[in-house]
């Protein structure tokens, strides 16, 4: 564990996961984990295909969904004991999601999306001396310095998902949850978009969970794993 | 504050839309302040009408009729009042002025009133006095003075020669050719019921009446001058020298075996008649409410149909990390926001058209709108609206917390 992630005040794997459930409506479980952890700063790719539940289990992990049974751990912390309003200070303060598009508040600047985590949670405040000079450094190194005071609606797919990205990395949170967000870029934009990822992520030292139903990006983590073999409800009943 | 800014830009981002939700409840916001308004204006038109006088003493009769047919110049009078005892009441310790009012005949279809100076330095409208916009009050008893729609409806000057007639109808059958008047004033407008009458002085109707007797003409002058002495009146107003002896003075009147009289105060027989004739802004006050809940209901729709289209805003800001209850308190703010806005336009609608109207409709309908603060009425009406705009906010609020707690980070579109 490293002194940064002492700074974040967690201890613990990344996630650690145990018999959990979850059905969005009663009887028909999407989500039958057994098992799944990974460690603080690994990059951990997990594939499987279309509706076998990854958009479900990042929704778990980032304590949006509530689970029906099993233990979920995140940073060390129990998100099943927590309140509602608990698990959502606790992913504003240590979690970075990026969609796999439509990642940006239409009516906000770049720099003011970018920035948001900082109003939302006072922990991620605290871990920047200055929110708009760390929104100017993460777009400086993701390449889109020159879009701070853009309106979002005026870029371009590629430069929408960089955007998302140093919003997800502001603050340096310790796990970055990326749901498919190179899906909409060709191969040339989609392999930029993961240099500039995995450069930052190394940077904040945080942990990567990325997830795709394209495997061909699979030989760049530290980590893959298939959902498919992992959850019990998608092997039985999935799409 | 950030919520309070993220509402705001959302609410901008949606300009076209928002900004017709904003002027559509802002136009019931006007016209329901604007009603209250011009409600508030009429009233106080109305009991500005008369001012300053204590008592209107006529023959025994009800009460509104005796207002009616001095101060409005409607429905007939309830008799006659004898001089002598016009004269004895005016000798009363309490009363400090009186001004006769003899009625009866009538020009074109206006009233004619027979008074003396006093009514010209004593009757007071809305606090003001009656002013001459040429000329002067009638001096001898060849003189009337018009008021200013009789002058302007029958295009009459000073110096034009005027022939009163008996009765009100506007073709008399009876005319006093035999004594003609001469307009000596014509009286600045009053928007009361003086500027529809003509005034001449008591010995002009003696004359009058005397010069058709004389020439063997029409004898029915209802206060006719019939034996010796000055003619009877129809009314009269009184000045009390002291506000406390007014309803001693009044009860003494109205008990008095003599003659039986009728006194009436001016403030609370209006503040009667106004009840009587007040209920209809009762129906406009509904139809004004109505609107606002269209409005409302309006600016509810609106709010749901964004719901749609910002289920993906609303994923985002979940995954920054805003709860549900954020979520909620956005939406609320958004249309606490717009209805604040909408009130605060209305209002200013409201005083823009007050400013840009006010000469016409003072003009034209008497009604003095002035720029005055909004009154508690008003103040009322416009909390209860952002409360209730406000409050419309929470119904695609909570649908937007459901979907928030079940659509996790995808929202099915
Ligand atoms: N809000 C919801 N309500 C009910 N069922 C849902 C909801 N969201 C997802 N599901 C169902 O849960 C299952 C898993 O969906 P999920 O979105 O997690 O799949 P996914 O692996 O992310 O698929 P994709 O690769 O297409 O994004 C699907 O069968 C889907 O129909
Ligand atoms: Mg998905």
């Amino acid at each position: 564990m490293s002194v940064r992630d002492a700074r974040r005040g967690t201890t613990g794997p990344a996630v650690a996961i145990r018999d959990l459930r979850f059905s969005y409506v009663p009887g028909h479980e999407v989500i039958d984990l057994p098992a799944l952890e990974f460690a603080r700063g690994e990059t951990v790719f997990l594939h499987g295909p279309s509706g076998s539940g990854k958009t479900t289990l990042l929704g778990l992990i980032a304590g949006v969904l509530t689970p029906q049974v099993g233990q979920l751990a995140i940073l060390g912390t129990d998100l099943t004991t927590l309140s509602r309003g608990a698990r959502d200070r606790f992913r504003a303060a240590h979690l970075g999601y990026v969609f796999q598009m439509f990642n940006l508040i239409p009516y906000l600047t770049v720099r003011e999306n970018i920035t948001l985590p900082c109003r939302l949670s006072a922990d991620r405040r605290a871990r920047v001396t200055d929110p708009d000079a760390a929104a100017r450094v993460l777009a400086d190194r993701l390449e889109i310095a020159p879009l701070l005071e853009a309106r979002v609606t005026a870029l371009s797919v590629g430069q929408q998902q960089r955007v998302a990205v140093a919003r997800a990395l502001i603050g340096a949170p310790a796990l970055i949850v990326c749901d498919e967000p190179t899906s909409a870029l060709d191969a040339d934009r989609r392999d930029r978009f993961l240099e500039l990822l995995f450069a930052n992520v190394a940077e904040a030292e945080s942990t990567l969970l990325f997830v795709s139903h394209d495997l061909s990006l699979a030989g760049r983590f530290d980590r893959t794993l298939a959902l498919r073999e992992l959850n019990r409800a998608a092997a039985t009943g999935g799409v | 504050m950030l919520l309070l800014s993220l509402a705001w830009r959302s609410l901008r981002n949606r300009a076209v839309i928002t900004g017709l939700t904003l002027v559509s409840i802002a136009l019931s916001v006007a016209l329901l302040v604007g009603i209250e308004h011009i409600r508030r204006g009429v009233r106080e038109s109305f009991a500005g009408t008369i001012k300053g006088t204590d008592l209107i003493v006529g023959a025994r009769g009800g009460t509104t009729q005796v207002l009616l047919s001095t101060v409005f110049g409607m429905s007939t009078p309830t008799g006659s009042v004898s001089w002598a005892t016009y004269e004895r009441w005016r000798a009363h310790p309490a009363v400090r002025w009186t001004i006769p009012y003899v009625l009866g005949d009538a020009h074109q279809g206006h009233r004619v009133i027979g008074t003396t100076a006093e009514f010209f330095s004593r009757y007071r409208f809305r606090d003001r006095s009656v002013t001459f916009a040429a000329g002067g009050p009638p001096e001898t008893d060849r003189e009337v003075a018009i008021g200013a729609e009789v002058a302007e409806r029958l295009g009459y000057t000073l110096g034009r020669e005027v022939v009163l007639a008996h009765g009100v109808a506007a073709v008399s059958f009876a005319e006093h050719t035999a004594h003609p008047f001469v307009v000596r004033g014509i009286i600045a407008r009053t928007f009361t019921p003086i500027d529809r009458a003509l005034y001449v002085t008591l010995d002009g109707l003696t004359a009058m009446h005397a010069a058709e007797e004389g020439a063997g003409g029409l004898m029915m002058g209802p206060p006719s001058p019939h034996t010796e002495g000055p003619a009877p009146i129809t009314a009269f107003l009184v000045g009390t020298k002291n506000r406390f002896e007014t309803l001693q003075l009044q009860r003494e009147m109205n008990e008095d075996r003599t003659e039986p009289l009728t006194a009436i105060i001016p403030g609370v027989a209006l503040g009667q008649l106004w009840q009587t004739i007040g209920s209809a802004e009762v129906g406009l006050r509904v139809v004004a409410a109505l609107t606002l809940v269209v409005g409302l209901i309006g600016m509810c729709v609106a709010l749901f149909a964004s719901l749609e289209s910002r289920r993906r805003e609303m994923a985002i800001l979940r995954a920054v990390g805003a709860g549900p209850r954020t979520i909620v308190a956005l939406l609320v703010l958004e249309s606490g926001v717009l209805a604040t806005l909408a009130a605060g336009l209305g209002v200013a609608l409201v005083y823009g058209g007050i400013l840009v109207a006010r000469g016409a409709v003072e003009a034209r309908f008497g009604i003095a709108l002035t720029m005055q603060a909004l009154g508690t009425t008003e103040w009322l009406y416009l909390g209860l609206i952002v409360i209730a705009g406000t409050l419309v906010g929470l119904l695609p609020a909570w649908r937007a917390y459901r979907n928030a707690l079940t659509d996790g980070l995808s929202p099915s579109l």
